[in-house]
């Protein structure tokens, strides 16, 4: 038993099916609390826990699935080239929605940390959370907080993203498609783009460019702003 | 077996790896804190400019990115899961941190989708 606990394709098959009742969750129910990411992590959670199996051997077993997340990564470029005449004439609001995306994001992060009694390691560590897994873990670390923390506070907000973007954009009143995607690549990087590539062309093409302007953006400006702000 | 010129996605999967090492190479040598997939994307989006593709065409690359991203949630599972290795650590600043990411997640997506849209409107007028 703790063979076949303990060696990697049990793990991979494990996700994939998890994964699969997820999908047929969320087609069943068409609820959006159900994203097969959500139902596969709870499910395969629960299960490391139960089985009282070491999350090493399943990021061994799962590495194949981590690693296709680079080229999927660049296959961002198809459904953006698809849509990049809606990106003619938009360079002006989608830089000025990602630059004040920044700084409130941020800035919102730092401040909501210390007024809850939080320390400026924790608010260090918070801060880069809405960019995509390699560059919040870099980024943390050149700020002095804490990478792996960093990583998972990320993981939680892209998951929230791929949960609740869309109702809390329709919500917000924000309906045009391309600030739509935007927005959510902003706050949710590639988790909330795999929610918004189902939801809608434009708005998947615009989450996927967001997720990478935002790493860029946030890069250059998080030094200077934790210094402020800290 | 008849060799065919279909596009494959076995080819297309060799365009986006190749994109992804050109933008590690270029990450590497120039020393800056973007991860390599993302330049990768941008060396992509430059291939197929100037390989003057139209929107809608359905080359090798196309066909592997559209097999890969409807799938890209079961990409970020074993990120999720992670998650259950910090369980300690979340409990003892929760609170904190729950409020700190709910809150600034729900500010930073307003802003970005509101600031957008309203100049989005001023542009039409």
């Amino acid at each position: 038993m703790r063979w076949f606990l303990e060696q990697p394709l049990t793990w991979l098959v494990a996700t994939l099916l998890a994964y699969r009742l997820g999908c047929w969750v969320r087609d069943r129910t068409g609820h959006s609390l159900a994203q097969p990411v959500l139902v596969a992590v709870v499910v395969l959670g629960a299960a490391l826990l139960a089985l009282d199996v070491d999350v090493a051997t399943y990021a061994d077993g799962t590495m194949l699935l981590t690693f296709l997340l680079g080229p999927a990564t660049v296959a961002l470029a198809v459904p953006l080239h698809r849509q990049l005449g809606r990106l003619r004439g938009w360079v002006v609001p989608m830089t000025a929605g990602l630059l004040a995306g920044v700084l409130v994001s941020v800035g919102s992060a730092v401040l909501l940390v210390r007024a809850l009694g939080g320390d400026d390691l924790l608010a260090r560590t918070v801060a880069p959370k809405a960019t995509t897994s390699p560059v919040a873990i870099a980024l943390s670390g050149t700020i002095d907080g804490v990478p792996p923390l960093t990583a998972a506070i990320g993981i939680a907000a892209g998951i929230l993203g791929a949960v609740a973007a869309p109702s809390v954009l329709t919500w917000l009143r924000v309906r045009e498609h391309r600030a739509r995607g935007l927005a959510t690549g902003a706050v949710s990087h590639g988790i909330g783009t795999s929610r918004m590539l189902a939801e809608h062309p434009v708005e998947g093409a615009f989450s996927g460019l967001s997720m990478g302007l935002t790493a860029v953006l946030t890069s250059a400006l998080l030094p200077g702003l934790v210094a402020v702000l800290t | 077996m008849p060799r065919t010129s279909a596009p494959s996605v076995v080819t297309g999967l060799t365009w986006l790896l190749g994109c992804q090492l050109v933008g590690e190479v270029v990450v590497h040598a120039l020393d800056v804190p973007v991860p390599g997939p993302v330049v990768g994307l941008v060396v992509l989006l430059v291939v197929l400019l100037v390989r003057r593709l139209p929107a809608d065409a359905d080359t090798s690359v196309h066909r592997a990115a559209d097999a890969l991203l409807p799938h890209l949630q079961l990409l970020f599972v074993p990120a999720g899961v992670g998650l259950v290795a910090y369980g300690a650590v979340l409990r003892d600043d929760g609170l904190a941190i729950l409020v700190a990411l709910v809150g600034s997640w729900l500010l930073g997506l307003a802003v970005v989708g509101h600031v957008a849209q309203a100049l989005t409107r001023r542009e039409r007028r």
